[in-house]
């Protein structure tokens, strides 16, 4: 099979990577356009680390073809990698070395001349807010900053297509706006970005298409807003002051949303799918009407584990490691 | 549609990164990426740097020889050949020998922990010839080398030991010793590509040298030892080496070690080189 059209930056059909008796990659197709963020979301174990690796030539797929800018992940590994930059779920960088030190290194590496490199390496340094740190052994650094230094890293020479595995998991909120920022940044530049992440919220907040992943295979594609279509447009959260006032709050709110409710383990707290977030805030008012107090309300996007639940049937946790489902390991956890 | 009733985390915005941020994104050119001698020159960079940053490394290329020298000149030399000072004059070529060999082993310990830090991911993902990143540890490996044979030579010298072969029967003593362990080193290579985590490479290079450098003419000559012993140390290359490098450093050099000491790197070298390289590019 040959690519079928050029304006694909990833085209996968039939991915499979086993390790084991485990099949991590179950049979992946995907089609990430060019130029943009395409989000591939999932719980732990899914297989989105294992389906980044093959893409980035450092793992052989076990079956199936993948396209990375019309090259041949197999047989054209070096022309990918000359085109793409990996920045993985840990760090990428050498610990013993300084910030100034890492890029430098990736830079010489990458044909700069001493001098150049250097230049490139404080520039870089300068613009992620990172020189005060430069020669500083990384190991001393926060998450945030080792993220942004990987990032770094990664854009010494700017790439066609950047993998970001999870780039903020564990990260603070100021670090993942950062993170963000730098995201968009490349995008304008004309990099295409895919991103795995396992927040809903990342994905909306950058990605132009989504695909779901779990078990290996892809579960659901499309936009952002097609996928929460898929699970009702929003979720209304609701906290009664008395959680005696809970059942006559649902029942309440149950009709005039035409919505199931969800009762949480909070006692005093219930929530709704619904599909027109338009009616919530006569609802509401009625309830209040009704002498029901209150005293904590959202209307928000569907979670993950909600998108999951409407895909699958079962909440994300249960793919997460956690379980102890034997047949299920965790394929980012397979040792490399 | 956002949350109603808590602060919105996307409202804290990041510091001034966007100007900056796109400068630098845009602003890179796209060089010719390092050839294969050039960056085996930046990874071997890479393994000075390292030796800077972490100079306790080297302790285990300068503790040891120290020790090693030490303890076998005043343990064992007065019973071995009547007196420290005539033992040293026989058994410092050995213990630099034994040092050398010895240490090629942290080369499989440190391509192990590099396998286990994200930095490996980062390395092959690049677009450079990959084995670069072993030719420059095989390179930091040499300067090591270089040091420990340093680091034995001046603790002999101080108590005691002259080498009548002189300075060039020295450097090219341990020149011949750097490249034959060069050699080893792609059999470590394979070990610290194929074994599991670095207390396995320990224990697994301990069973291989302790036998290798001892039984051999390191410490004692082999007529001293029983025939099926000798017979051994008769094909441990270990002896030849340490005859060869004992031969330049006596002023006694024997043409013929030296050439099968050349020809045994080299054959090391082209059997276990391309397993290395091969095991190094498939590994996942």
């Amino acid at each position: 099979m040959t690519p079928m059209t050029s304006d694909l930056a990833i085209e996968t059909s039939g991915l499979v990577k086993t390790f084991g008796d485990t099949r991590a990659v179950d049979g992946v197709d995907l089609a990430v356009p060019a130029g943009g963020v395409y989000g591939v979301l999932g719980p732990n174990g899914a297989g989105k680390t294992t389906t980044i690796r093959m893409l980035a030539t450092l793992l052989p797929p076990d079956g199936g073809t993948a396209y990375v800018l019309g090259h041949d992940v197999v047989h054209e590994a070096a022309q990918v990698r000359s085109r793409v930059a990996l920045t993985g779920q840990f760090a990428s960088l050498d610990e013993d070395l300084s910030g100034t030190e890492n890029l430098v290194l990736i830079a010489r590496l990458q044909g700069y001349s001493r001098s150049a490199a250097k230049q490139r390496a404080a520039e870089l340094l300068e613009a992620f807010d990172l020189t005060a740190a430069a020669r500083k052994q990384v190991k001393a650094y926060s998450g945030g900053m080792r993220r942004r230094l990987d990032i770094a890293g990664s854009i010494v020479v700017r790439p066609d297509l950047m993998f970001l595995d999870e780039p903020t998991t564990g990260l603070d909120p100021r670090s993942r706006n950062q993170v963000w920022e730098i995201v968009r940044a490349l995008v304008r530049a004309g990099t295409t970005v895919l991103l795995t992440t396992q927040y809903l919220e990342e994905a909306d907040q950058l990605a132009d298409r989504i695909a779901v992943i779990d078990h290996g295979r892809v579960i659901a594609e499309g936009t952002s807003g097609q996928l929460k279509a898929s699970v009702g447009s929003g979720a209304v959260k609701v906290r009664v002051a008395d959680p005696t006032d809970r059942p006559a709050l649902a029942t309440l709110l149950a009709e005039s949303l035409d919505a199931e409710p969800v009762l949480d383990s909070d006692p005093a707290s219930l929530s709704f799918r619904v599909a027109d977030p338009t009616v919530v805030a006569g609802a509401l008012h009625r309830a209040g009407e009704h002498g029901l107090l209150i005293s904590e309300y959202s209307l928000g996007q569907p979670s993950l584990d909600e998108v999951f639940l409407a895909l699958t049937g079962r909440p994300a946790e249960e793919t997460a490691p956690a379980t102890n489902d034997p047949t299920r390991p965790t394929a980012e956890e397979v040792p490399a | 549609m956002t949350t109603t009733t808590r602060a919105d985390t996307t409202s804290s915005q990041p510091p001034a990164l966007d100007a900056s941020v796109i400068a630098a994104v845009g602003g890179a050119e796209r060089p010719r990426h390092a050839g294969p001698v050039g960056a085996s020159m930046t990874y071997g960079w890479r393994a000075l740097l390292k030796i800077k940053h972490v100079p306790e490394q080297l302790f285990d290329v300068t503790m040891f020889p120290i020790m090693f020298t030490l303890m076998f000149t005043y343990v064992f030399g007065g019973a071995m050949a009547g007196s420290p000072g005539e033992y040293l004059q026989y058994a410092l070529p050995g213990i630099l020998t034994q040092t050398v060999v010895f240490i090629t082993m942290y080369t499989a310990l440190t391509i192990n922990t590099d396998i286990e830090k994200g930095v490996f991911d980062r390395f092959r993902s690049l677009p450079v010839w990959r084995p670069a990143l072993l030719v420059g540890a095989l390179l930091g490996d040499a300067l090591r080398y270089v040091i420990a044979s340093a680091v034995v030579l001046t603790v002999g010298l101080a108590i005691g030991y002259r080498a009548p072969g002189g300075v060039l029967g020295v450097v090219a003593a341990v020149a011949l010793l750097v490249l034959f362990c060069v050699a080893l080193t792609w059999v470590w290579l394979i070990v610290g590509l194929k074994v599991r985590t670095p207390n396995a490479v320990m224990g697994t290079s301990m069973m291989v040298l302790f036998p290798l450098t001892f039984v051999s003419s390191v410490f004692a000559p082999p007529e001293t030892m029983p025939g099926w012993l000798q017979a051994f140390v008769d094909v441990n290359p270990v002896t030849l080496l340490v005859e060869a490098a004992r031969g330049l450093m006596n002023d006694a050099a024997d043409g013929g070690d030296i050439l099968l000491v050349v020809l045994l790197s080299a054959v090391i070298t082209a059997v276990f080189a391309p397993i290395a390289l091969r095991l190094y590019n498939n590994k996942t």
